[in-house]
């Protein structure tokens, strides 16, 4: 399925994966999903501070891509960096604890939503700047080679974040050093209220792969499964040394660039939003799992059922957690 | 140029941002080179409605919505200042400067200097500081000092609607690049606007109130929070001055001299980190000039040396305020 640079056809979808693989995928995907909806209720309800970009409707990508990484690969994540976070295995209570500002969150209550990491499972951090995670990810899988360990990185981005210099640097200093870099686009057709074509002249984002000699590869962002593959197979290549790939997945968020909803210009029609949300990525890969036998309704909503329970408690413990201390201002602005 | 006509009647309340955006549409309709370029500025209106209807004024050829690319930005507004354009950049948030430093702080500010003052930029670089929102470490910061240090560059902060609409006018008029730092916690704050359009002299302090015990040099945001401590202290028999510079580069140091000789004590508060701030520049300059007149040390308020927390209650204790402005007079009455 890997092409060599420049890219000429979009990867063809492939429904196989073992039974195993739909449920891990599922799975995650239904983690995030509930995640942030719970995320965007509390916002709306005013219990939490700061920004929050949620990343409903974008699942198929995190949970494809995480599922074909190990622990201690490395990711590095964007200002949407939820569903990267909790695909990669971050817990519900640290995440939550940190959307509120408690002392017991991933950041200690310092970094808000916008910068969620967890170096135990390999989350190198989401970002507000955007394009500042890419070539972060490329000194992570310069340090995996430097010390002879065969971890890979994975850097996310969206289309809006090819734009900018820390991408395109980024880029060409991975495709030139060789380094097991996974590039993701994950494609939601915007950069904030900026649509594709008002912010770049080329349809795929994957075309700019071309120009530091990386393949790359288009997927269905919606199918978690053929995200899956093309991860797969991009990380094994470049844990086998090939060098960097980038995997384009066209995908879609279904709520506002910020926060639930509040827009005061549409910036996309109420068809438009409709017709991407009739391929909703959970639903997709549901019924495809009921139709074939890979799984039953009801161990489906089991999962959705578990999931609920784990993210109510989770909440409970966030909302019960104590807040940082203001003496503790000064905590971890240096080492030592 | 425009001479500066100095308003004569306000009558009315507008909001900080309706301030600044009447000026601004007022020096496009003054001055046909004056355009806007920046991410989501024109479709939308930008993401602080800071541009709210100026697309409808004045059509794509002059607001434009660009990638988001802010190397490319600024260098946008540079080239085509040098070339005789008055380009009024946004950047957001002022904490994106981090990506494009190279373009303000090696070619706009020294441009005319290395061309023998062959050529100008009068370029307006728009952005909004500061804390208060919840938006963490990397959309928080008031990054006036790293601007100020910076021959070639000149840098305004608009404390309320009266000076975000006079400071903003003045800056596009300038032949200098200007750096407009709105703040964000400002935004909806109101005063009163005359309609017509002024400019407020670059380099001019304001004497906000009048009082003959400690003189109050406060910076953006933090002139609120100096009044309304001047208000707690008014209450006490204790009569502070509070100066807003408006302009930190270049910094009208004769008003605050002017004040030190009539109060005897200083104090100096801002937002951004007090090491390497400006309050240590103002106490300097104060102490070169005026140390007879001094009855206290020079006293500097601002944020510890910590990025900007996110969590509220870590927020609210690194934002210095009226009662820590108030409770810094009353030691300075202490001394002496
Ligand atoms: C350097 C920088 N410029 C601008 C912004 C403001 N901003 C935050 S998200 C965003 C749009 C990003 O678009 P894209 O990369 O396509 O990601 P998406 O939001 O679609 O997931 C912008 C402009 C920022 N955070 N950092």
């Amino acid at each position: 399925m890997v092409q060599k640079a420049p890219r000429k056809s979009a990867a063809k979808t492939t429904h196989q994966a073992s039974a195993q693989v739909i449920k891990d995928l599922h799975e995650r995907m239904v983690r995030i999903r509930l995640f942030e909806t719970e995320a965007g209720k509390l916002m709306e309800a005013g219990k939490l501070p700061g920004f929050l970009h949620l990343y409903v409707g974008q699942e198929a990508v995190a949970a494809g891509v995480m599922a074909a990484l190990r622990d201690d690969d490395q990711i590095t994540s964007t200002h949407r960096g939820h569903g990267h976070a909790v695909a990669k295995g971050v817990g519900f209570r640290e995440m939550y604890a940190e959307l509120y500002g408690r002392v017991t969150g991933a950041c200690l209550g310092r970094g808000g939503s916008m910068h969620i990491n967890d170096l135990t499972r390999g989350m190198l951090g989401a970002n507000g700047i955007v394009g500042a995670g890419v070539p972060i990810a490329v000194g992570a899988a310069f340090a995996a080679r430097y010390k002879g360990e065969d971890s890979v990185a994975v850097t996310f981005f969206g289309d809006g974040a090819t734009n900018i210099g820390a991408f395109h640097e980024g880029a060409n200093m991975a495709a030139i050093l060789g380094l097991p870099v996974v590039f993701i686009c994950e494609n939601n057709g915007y950069a904030e209220f900026t649509p594709q074509s008002a912010h770049m002249l080329i349809t795929d984002v994957a075309d700019r792969a071309a120009a530091y000699g990386m393949p790359s590869v288009i997927v269905d962002g919606m199918d978690a499964v053929a995200v899956h593959r093309a991860a797969t197979e991009a990380v094994e290549r470049a844990r086998a040394g090939a060098g960097p790939m980038m995997i384009e997945a066209k995908t879609y968020r279904f709520y506002d660039h910020q926060g639930v909803k509040g827009l005061r210009h549409p910036y996309r029609s109420d068809e438009e939003v409709a017709e991407w949300k009739s391929r909703d990525p959970i639903d997709l890969l549901e019924t495809r799992a009921v139709a074939d036998g890979t799984a039953t309704r009801a161990e489906l909503d089991d999962v959705w059922r578990r999931t609920r329970d784990e993210i109510a408690e989770a909440i409970a413990y966030a909302e019960a957690s104590p807040l940082p201390d203001p003496a503790d201002l000064l905590l971890n602005v240096y080492s030592g | 140029m425009t001479t500066t006509k100095t308003p004569t009647v306000a009558t009315r309340k507008l909001t900080y941002v309706k301030a600044f955006n009447e000026g601004l549409a007022q020096a496009m309709r003054e001055d046909e080179n004056v355009f806007v370029a920046g991410e989501d500025v024109a479709g939308y209106g930008g993401v602080f409605r800071m541009f709210d209807n100026l697309l409808d004024e004045f059509g794509p050829r002059r607001m434009i919505d660009t990638p988001i690319s802010e190397a490319a930005l600024v260098g946008l507004g540079v080239g085509a200042a040098a070339r005789g354009l008055r380009p009024v950049v946004d950047l957001m948030f002022m904490d994106f400067i981090g990506v494009c430093l190279d373009q303000i702080v090696n070619q706009a500010a020294k441009m005319k200097y290395m061309f023998g003052g062959a050529l100008s930029v009068p370029l307006t670089i728009t952005t909004a500081s500061g804390a208060g929102l919840g938006a963490a470490a990397q959309h928080s910061q008031s990054l006036e000092a790293w601007l100020a240090h910076v021959p070639g560059l000149k840098v305004v902060m608009p404390s309320d609607a009266y000076t975000a609409k006079g400071l903003t006018v003045s800056a596009i008029r300038d032949d200098n690049p200007v750096v407009v730092m709105l703040n964000k916690v400002l935004l909806g704050s109101t005063s009163e606007v005359p309609e017509e359009i002024y400019g407020i002299p670059l380099g001019q302090a304001h004497t906000a109130r009048q009082g003959s015990d400690v003189t109050v040099i406060a910076l953006g945001r933090m002139v609120g929070e100096a009044l309304a401590a001047a208000d707690e202290l008014a209450a006490e028999g204790v009569e502070i001055e509070v100066i807003d510079p408006r302009t930190v580069q270049p910094l009208d140091t004769e008003t605050m001299f002017a004040s030190v000789r009539r109060t005897n004590r200083v104090l100096v508060v801002h937002e951004a980190v007090t090491f390497g701030g400006l309050g240590a520049e103002i106490a300097a300059q104060i102490q070169d000039a005026v140390f007879d007149y001094l009855d206290a040390p020079v006293l500097r308020i601002g944020a510890p040396f910590s990025p900007v927390p996110f969590s509220p209650v870590l927020e609210k204790a690194y934002v210095p305020d009226r009662a820590r402005i108030a409770q810094g007079c009353r030691r300075l009455l202490e001394r002496s």
